[in-house]
């Protein structure tokens, strides 16, 4: 490993972070000019003007904003993300297994997405332009076209209505073995994989068609090399670094776009927690989430950007 | 005695879809047979679109892009190849026929070390065991001439120099010990000093191994020092064939005359070379905060005259072009315009000034707007430069046309509709139209075809005697500098190492790198590789 790719690697990174303090700026500002208020929200419509500007008061809301951000972002880099506001918790403990829960259900998708995508990907190369190809072409765009609020409840009344295979609430507990676990999410993890596994799939094709056509695919050709090999051996690691990126920006929908499938199938994960807590204006709940989420996206993003830097042998062999 | 290779009236057709009609079948081509006997070299020469590549490739049943093998036989000893089915072929290629592309660096997987893509052929079709071809890839190593045998091998295909993977790529060919390889033009990437040892080597590999070779180029003069017989092609179909003597000292038809014949001095070098329409004075340059590029580069050019810059790639060459342009400005030094200093950088000078200088480029494809007419790309300059509009600056379009031997017909056409040197003429008449005091010319010719590259020479030979212009000439291509030169300024690593007129540039004594130079450039004559190597060894044998 040599110098210029650690430093890349470092800026990288330090990017990421910098990425992540604009963002936690974001969310502050954002939730600041957010219209309502916190004390109306508790209060009701009812509540006396001296009552409002006591709750303000407790909860520090009549403090500059500036002052509120830093001990926020003070907090919240120590893992300590304040009080929620409705139901006076901690929101940190309350957050830990709701994101354990999240993390779980993407997991489990992305372990049969991506392998998944990128066989399929690499089969429809092998056979492209024939039946299998269209295919499997025309199934993926249709999961891909399809919201899946909507393949959410088809598969529900398929599977859980219909067949009675699986159960339609993907409600899980402390006390569920991983295998009960499983079985509970089937189903949003079914919906998730028909998400994301078409776009994995067909960036996976055309990245690797595009190394086809370059002149070292040639030159394996005309050694007489069999097609699986070709693309195995001479196309598939040139195609590696879109393919990474694709990936992980699905990992990251995974954990981040799963609010809806949460909701549908009622599944005690972060996407249902941040949208109840939406409609009690909790705020410190609110940023909380976003700034998970938020986080998530660019950690992925930034392993993904080293791995891709990795994969080039010109900068892991540099001269 | 049978052949190892026979191919008889071979067709070979691709579809072309021009825009707005319905696809046709082109033939590419047509009706060639010729025969390769075993561990003899046939020379496959003609300009681009001649169809040699194809040719060659047709060896390996392969049809490059949409191109199709459509009519004949391809025999390999006695077997027709384009009979077999694809795990038939599968099986001749890279076992029994391999195959040298022009662009090694293109054609060898980033992703892997140059060992394991050297070996793979070999051992994939199960000819030796991976120790085995590990052993003779160390073995091809040594006879290449490549650095570092033993551990060559462990290198990504970016760790070795151009000339180095080019000798790679004639080891991976070998590696599986075939019966035939085709070489595509494998050292015209190549510098010429560069060029002479990969040649060498390659031909020491066949000489060693006892391999019969199809050899591909546009260089007559190279392929005269490798080959048994020679084919000339044109437009898909045979011009003349026969032994290489016979091609280069006794050539039949006219076009084969005119390829022997295009490296031919034309022009006397002036008598008076003192006074200097370009000065350029002491200059250091670089890109960046980058290594320095150019060291302490002084050099002049008197009005009307061609003074050629020479050197290999990375010597300096077009940065000392950038500097003149302003594109770059020097970092010491400066460049004098009839005596007076030009602002180093392109932003400070004035509109006259840039009228003054303007460039040729080596690739007249990237240098033109696509989107923009003949009327268009030539027009601009006349409009910026002196304001001509409507009926004037069509005249002038016109009669500029007619100077570079075109006629006002080309002027509403797109340069896509153009040959290769009708793009570099128009390239031309756009530098002319605003009646420059020097033109830069950046290998205006080293990607065109020989006879091709002649015209423009000729072009450019009469225009600097009509209009007095004078010319910077960059090239590496020594026979160019010969045709057209007044003065050299010959450049190694960013060093003028010899400066003068013609005559003495070119006569001796010489220093190193001049000497080198010289003596790489490949000559018309069959015999003349041995004779140079032979003088190197009794040299060194010398020292």
């Amino acid at each position: 490993m040599g110098g210029p790719l650690l430093t890349m690697i470092v800026q990288r990174i330090a990017l990421g972070v910098l990425l992540l303090f604009a963002v936690s700026l974001l969310i502050f500002a954002g939730t600041e000019i957010l219209p309502g208020d916190v004390a109306q929200a508790i209060l009701g419509q009812t509540a006396t003007p001296e009552a409002i500007a006591n709750i303000r008061e407790q909860l520090g809301l009549d403090r500059p904003a500036p002052m509120r951000y830093l001990e926020w972002l003070g907090g919240a880099v120590q893992g300590d993300f304040g009080v929620s506001y409705s139901n006076r918790q901690e929101i940190a403990t309350q957050i830990a297994g709701r994101l354990g829960n999240t993390l779980f259900l993407a997991a489990a998708a992305a372990a049969i997405a991506v392998p998944l995508a990128i066989i399929l990907g690499i089969l429809s190369v092998r056979y492209r332009n024939t039946f299998f190809d269209r295919i499997i072409s025309i199934v993926t765009l249709t999961t891909i076209s399809l919201p899946e609020f909507f393949s959410g409840y088809i598969l529900m009344f398929v599977f859980a209505v219909s067949l009675q295979w699986f159960p339609s609430s993907a409600t899980v507990y402390d006390s569920m073995t991983l295998l009960e676990r499983l079985w509970a999410i089937a189903l949003p993890v079914m919906t998730l994989v028909l998400v994301v596994v078409g776009h994995m799939m067909r960036m996976t094709r055309a990245a690797i068609l595009n190394v086809l056509s370059s002149p070292y695919v040639e030159t394996a050709e005309l050694k007489g090399l069999s097609q699986s090999r070709i693309i195995w051996r001479h196309a598939l690691p040139n195609a590696v670094a879109p393919i990474i990126n694709v990936v992980a920006l699905n990992l990251a929908y995974l954990v981040v776009g799963v609010v809806v499938i949460e909701v549908i199938f009622v599944y005690p994960g972060m996407g249902q927690y941040m949208v109840d807590h939406v409609s009690k204006r909790d705020v410190p709940v609110v940023q909380a989430c976003g700034l998970i989420f938020a986080s998530v996206y660019i950690i992925l993003n930034t392993i993904a950007d080293v791995a891709s830097v990795l994969a080039n042998p010109r900068l892991r062999h540099p001269r | 005695m049978a052949s190892l290779l026979s191919v008889r009236d071979l067709k070979i057709e691709a579809t072309a879809y021009p825009p707005g009609e319905p696809p046709k079948d082109i033939t590419i081509v047509d009706g060639i047979s010729f025969d390769v006997e075993k561990g003899k070299v046939l020379g496959l020469i003609g300009e681009s679109g001649a169809g040699k590549s194809t040719i060659g490739l047709s060896a390996l049943a392969y049809g490059r892009g949409g191109v199709r093998i459509t009519g004949g036989e391809v025999r390999l000893n006695g077997e027709d190849l384009l009979k077999k089915g694809p795990r038939g072929i599968r099986q001749v290629r890279g076992a029994k026929v391999c195959y040298v592309a022009q662009s090694a660096a293109a054609a060898f997987n980033p992703a892997h070390k140059l060992g394991r893509q050297i070996v793979e052929s070999a051992v994939s079709h199960g000819i030796m065991s991976k120790r085995e071809a590990e052993d003779r890839a160390r073995y091809l190593f040594k006879v290449l001439g490549l650095p570092d045998p033993d551990r060559f091998g462990q290198r990504y295909p970016h760790q070795v120099s151009g000339g180095q993977l080019q000798r790679a790529m004639t080891a991976m060919a070998l590696c599986s010990n075939p019966e035939l390889i085709v070489f595509d033009e494998p050292t015209t990437a190549l510098d010429v000093t560069t060029q002479i040892d990969v040649l060498a080597a390659i031909k020491a590999a066949i000489e060693e191994t006892g391999t019969a070779a199809l050899y591909i180029t546009h260089d007559l003069a190279v392929v005269a020092q490798i080959s048994d017989h020679i084919m000339v092609l044109r437009h898909g179909k045979m011009v003349e064939y026969g032994p290489v003597e016979q091609i280069i000292e006794a050539p039949e038809e006219e076009y084969t005359r005119a390829l022997v014949n295009v490296r031919r001095e034309r022009k006397e070098e002036a008598r008076d070379q003192e006074g200097a329409v370009l000065k350029i004075e002491n200059v250091d340059a670089g890109y960046g905060e980058g290594a320095q590029v150019l060291f302490d580069v002084s050099m002049h050019l008197p009005r009307g005259q061609t003074l050629a810059v020479v050197g290999e790639s990375g010597s300096g060459k077009s940065t000392t072009a950038r500097v003149v342009t302003g594109l770059l400005p020097a970092k010491a030094g400066r460049v004098l315009f009839k005596g007076e200093a030009l602002p180093a950088a392109l932003k400070d000078r004035s509109r006259d000034q840039l009228r003054q200088i303007q460039m040729i480029y080596q690739i007249a494809d990237t240098a033109m707007n696509p989107r923009h007419t003949v009327r268009e790309i030539i027009g601009r300059p006349l409009t910026f430069y002196f304001g001509l509009r409507g009926r004037k600056k069509t005249d002038r379009i016109k009669q500029l046309l007619e100077q570079i031997e075109m006629g006002a017909g080309f002027i509403d056409r797109y340069p896509a509709e153009l040959s290769g040197g009708q793009k570099q003429r128009v390239a031309i008449a756009r530098a002319l139209a605003a009646e420059p005091e020097v033109i830069l010319c950046d290998e205006p010719t080293s990607a065109l075809d020989p006879l091709v590259a002649d015209g423009i020479l000729n072009l450019l030979t009469r225009l600097q005697a009509e209009t007095q212009v004078s010319y910077l000439f960059i090239t590496h291509d020594i026979a160019t500098v010969r045709a057209i030169a007044d003065s050299i300024a010959v450049m190694h690593r960013g060093r003028v190492v010899r400066f003068g007129p013609k005559s003495q540039v070119l006569a001796p004594p010489f220093d190193d790198y001049t000497d080198l130079l010289l003596k790489s450039v490949p000559e018309m004559q069959v015999g003349w590789l041995e004779n140079v190597l032979k003088t190197r060894r009794m040299e060194s044998a010398g020292h």
